[in-house]
C-alpha cells in the first residue's frame, strides 16, 4: 500500500506533469474555463430540454461540438500560452528538459479543456442521451479538444509576436470548420463527371472536423447515408477498419501538430 | 308449409351424416390422398401428427385438419398441397420444402381457381412459394407462419403470392426471409391486415394492378426493399408501421401510378426514404408520422394533384425533396420539427410559410457523395441562405399553414 503510494507520488513528481499541475491550477484561477463549463452545461442542458426528442437535442450539440468548440479551444490555449510566456521563461532557467516543459503545458492545457468539456457537455448527454452515440459524441468533442490544442502550440511556436500567433490560430480554425468543406465542396461540382467516392473518404482525414462529424453522421442519420452510393461511406466508417481508422487518423491529428510544435520550441531562440 | 321443412331436412341430412377420416401413420389409413380420394364432398380428413412425403391433391370440397403438427414434406421436388375445389379448409398442418421451378410455380399450398377457401393456423417452412391463390375468389388465408431461407431474387420465391384474385383476405400472418412477403397482382377489392412482413429478400408487400384493396394495422421492417404499391387505384392503407428499410433503393413504400388512394395513420422510421412517389394522382397522405427517416418524402415531379396534411416530421435527415421545380401537389398543416416561425395570434398555425425542401436535399440527389458534407457548417450556411432567397428549390413546395405543435395521433 505505502509502496504504490510512494509509486503514484513518483509519477507525479515528474517534471512534466508537475509543470501540467501547475497550468490546470493557473487556468483554474483564470475562470475562463469555468465560465466555458458553465457556458457548455447551460447549452446542452437546454438543447435537450427544448427539443421533445433527443436526437434532435443530439443534432444541436452537434453544431457546438463543430463550431465553438474548436474555435474556444484553439484561441483560449493559444492566448494562455502567450500570456504564460514570463512563466516558461522561468522554467527554461531550471535544469528541466525543453520538451518536459512544453509537454507539461499542453498536458494542463488540454487536461483542463477536456474536463470543462466532460462535465459541460458529457453529463447532459448521460443524463438525457446515454447511449452508444451520446458516447461518440462526447469522445468526439474530447478528441477535437486535444486536436485543436495541439494545433494552438503549433500556432504559438511559429509566430513569436502574440497578435501573429492568434492570427494563425483564428485561421486554423477558419480553415478546418467552414473553409475546408467549401473548398472540397466546390472541387466536387468542378469533378462531378468523376467517380469521387474514395477521394472524398481520402479527404475527410484531412480534417478533424470532418472526421468528427461524419462519426457522428453515422449515428444520426444512419438511414439517408443508406441510400445509394451513401452505403459506401456507412460500409467504409462504419466498418471496424473504418473506424478504427478514423480514430487513429484523430490521434495522428493530436500527436503531429505537437510533435512539430515540440521540435520547433527546442531549438527555438527564446 | 310441413312439406318444405321434410323436404329441406331431405337435403340436409346427408350433410349433418359428413364423416371423419382419420389418418395416422401406422393405421390402416397412412395416406392423406387415399383419405381424400375416399372421403365424400364436405367430409373431415383429420390428419394425425406425423411426416407425410407424397404430394396432396383436393378436388372436393374437404375440411383437412391437421392435428399435433402433421409434417407435409415437399423434398424439394413436389408441391405438398393443391387445392382445386370450392370449399376447402386447411389447418394445423406443417408444410415444408416444396418444390422449385421455372416452369411452374411450385408452393407449401396451392389454390387454382376455386372459391372459399380457408388456410389458416399453419406452418410453412423453407417453401419455393408459400401460400399461393390463383385466380381464387372468396378465399381467407389468416394466422399462418410463412419463413423462407431466400438469398437472392432468383431463387426465392414470395410468401403469400395472389394472382387473378377477387374478395380475398390476408390477415394476421407472418411472413419472413421470402422474397415478396405479400404479392398481389390482378387482386380486387381485398383486404391485407394486421400482417407482418419482415426481413424479405425484395418488398415486405407487393402490389401491381390491384384496385379497391386495404391494408390496414400490417408491419413492414427490414425489407430489402420495403413496400411497393403500382399501377393501381383506389387502395387504402392505414395505420402501418414501416421501419428500418434501408438501402439505395429501398423506401417505406414505393408508389407508382396510383390513383386517388389514401394514405393514412401510418408510422413510418428509419427508412432511406419513408415514401417515393412516382406518377402518383389525386391521392390524400394524412396523418402520417415520419420520424428518423433519412428522406421523409420523395415526391417527383411527375405526381399531381395530391395532398399532404396534418403528417408529423420528426428527425428526418430531409423532409422532402422532388426533382423539379414543377410542383403540383399541396403541402397544408403539417408539423415540422425543422419550421424556425412563429405565430403572433397564437392560433397554432405559423405566420410564415414553410419550405420543407432543403438545398442540400437537391444537391445530394444529384450528387450523392455530397451526403458526406450534410451537418457541415458551410452546408448549413448554404441552406440557410436558400431558404431566405430560394433559387434551387422550388419555390411554390411549401406549407402555408404549419403548425406550432406536433400532432397526437
Amino acid at each position: 500500500m505505502e509502496k504504490a503510494e510512494n509509486h503514484k507520488a513518483g509519477i507525479l513528481d515528474l517534471p512534466m506533469l508537475k509543470i501540467a499541475k501547475y497550468v490546470v491550477y493557473d487556468i483554474l484561477r483564470n475562470k475562463f474555463v469555468l465560465a466555458y463549463l458553465l457556458f457548455l452545461l447551460l447549452v446542452s442542458m437546454s438543447f435537450f430540454n427544448l427539443e421533445s426528442d433527443p436526437a434532435k437535442g443530439m443534432m444541436s450539440l452537434l453544431n457546438i461540438i463543430l463550431i465553438v468548440l474548436p474555435l474556444v479551444s484553439i484561441v483560449f490555449a493559444t492566448i494562455h500560452l502567450y500570456n504564460s510566456y514570463e512563466f516558461t521563461e522561468l522554467m527554461l532557467a531550471q535544469p528541466l528538459r525543453r520538451s518536459d516543459i512544453f509537454l507539461g503545458q499542453y498536458l494542463g492545457m488540454a487536461a483542463s479543456l477536456c474536463i470543462a468539456f466532460g462535465i459541460g457537455v458529457g453529463v447532459p448527454v448521460l443524463l438525457y442521451e446515454g447511449t452508444m452515440r451520446g458516447a461518440i459524441l462526447v469522445g468526439c468533442g474530447l478528441l477535437l479538444t486535444l486536436a485543436f490544442v495541439s494545433l494552438a502550440f503549433l500556432s504559438t511556436v511559429l509566430a513569436r509576436d502574440k497578435a501573429r500567433g492568434i492570427g494563425i490560430a483564428l485561421l486554423l480554425w477558419f480553415f478546418c470548420t467552414i473553409l475546408y468543406d467549401g473548398l472540397v465542396l466546390m472541387g466536387m461540382f468542378a469533378f462531378s463527371d468523376y467517380p469521387l467516392e474514395k477521394v472524398i473518404i481520402g479527404l475527410a482525414f484531412l480534417n478533424p472536423v470532418d472526421l468528427a462529424r461524419i462519426a457522428m453522421l453515422l449515428q444520426l442519420d444512419a438511414a439517408a447515408l443508406m441510400g445509394y452510393t451513401g452505403a459506401l461511406f456507412q460500409h467504409f466508417f462504419g466498418s471496424f477498419w473504418g473506424g478504427g481508422l478514423s480514430v487513429l487518423a484523430m490521434l495522428v491529428w493530436i500527436v503531429a501538430p505537437l510533435w512539430v510544435a515540440t521540435r520547433i520550441f527546442r531549438k527555438k531562440d527564446i | 308449409m310441413k312439406h318444405h321443412i321434410t323436404f329441406l331436412l331431405f337435403f340436409a341430412i346427408p350433410a349433418l351424416q359428413a364423416r371423419t377420416w382419420v389418418v395416422a401413420p401406422g393405421t390402416a389409413l397412412t395416406d392423406i390422398q387415399v383419405a381424400v380420394d375416399k372421403a365424400h364432398s364436405y367430409d373431415t380428413v383429420l390428419v394425425q401428427g406425423g411426416e407425410y412425403r407424397t404430394p396432396v391433391t383436393v378436388t372436393k370440397p374437404l375440411t383437412l385438419i391437421g392435428k399435433g403438427r402433421p409434417l407435409l414434406d415437399g423434398e424439394h421436388r413436389h408441391q405438398p398441397l393443391s387445392i382445386r375445389s370450392n370449399y376447402v379448409s386447411v389447418s394445423g398442418f406443417r408444410v415444408v420444402r416444396c418444390g422449385s421451378g421455372s416452369l411452374e410455380d411450385m408452393a407449401g399450398i396451392k389454390v387454382y381457381n376455386a372459391r372459399h377457401v380457408y388456410i389458416f393456423d399453419n406452418i410453412l417452412d423453407d417453401n419455393y412459394f408459400g401460400i399461393y391463390l390463383s385466380g381464387s375468389k372468396y378465399c381467407w388465408v389468416t394466422g399462418n407462419r410463412l419463413t423462407a431461407h431466400g438469398e437472392v431474387e432468383q431463387t426465392s420465391g414470395n410468401g403469400i403470392h395472389a394472382w387473378k384474385c377477387d374478395s380475398v383476405t390476408i390477415n394476421d400472418n407472418r411472413v419472413q426471409g421470402h422474397r415478396d412477403g405479400i404479392y398481389f397482382e390482378f387482386v380486387t377489392n381485398s383486404h391485407i391486415n394486421r400482417n407482418w412482413s419482415e426481413a424479405n429478400v425484395r418488398y415486405g408487400l407487393h402490389f401491381m394492378f390491384s384496385h379497391n384493396d386495404s391494408y390496414t394495422h400490417n408491419t413492414f421492417v427490414r425489407n430489402g426493399a420495403g413496400v411497393a404499391v403500382m399501377y393501381t387505384r383506389n387502395v387504402t392503407m392505414q395505420y402501418n408501421t414501416f421501419s428500418e428499410n434501408t438501402g439505395g433503393a429501398a423506401y417505406g413504400i414505393l408508389l407508382k401510378d396510383i390513383q386517388r388512394s389514401h394514405i393514412s395513420d401510418n408510422f413510418f422510421s428509419k427508412n432511406t426514404a419513408a415514401i417515393f412517389m412516382e406518377g402518383c394522382t389525386r391521392s390524400v397522405l394524412e396523418r402520417n408520422e415520419f420520424r428518423q427517416n433519412g428522406w421523409a418524402i420523395k415526391v417527383q415531379a411527375s405526381c399531381d394533384g395530391n395532398t399532404f396534411r396534418n403528417n408529423n416530421f420528426f428527425a428526418n435527415t430531409f423532409d422532402v425533396s422532388t426533382n423539379n421545380q414543377l410542383v403540383l401537389n399541396t403541402f397544408e398543416k403539417n408539423y415540422w420539427d425543422k419550421y424556425e416561425g412563429y405565430d403572433l395570434n397564437r392560433d397554432q398555425v405559423g405566420d410564415v410559410p414553410y419550405r420543407p425542401v432543403s438545398l442540400f436535399a437537391m444537391v445530394s440527389d444529384q450528387m450523392p457523395y455530397a451526403m458526406m458534407f450534410w451537418r457541415s457548417f458551410t452546408v448549413l450556411l448554404l441552406d440557410r441562405a436558400e431558404k431566405v432567397i430560394p433559387s434551387i428549390s422550388p419555390d411554390n413546395l411549401r406549407d402555408n399553414s404549419p403548425r406550432m405543435k406536433p400532432y397526437q395521433f
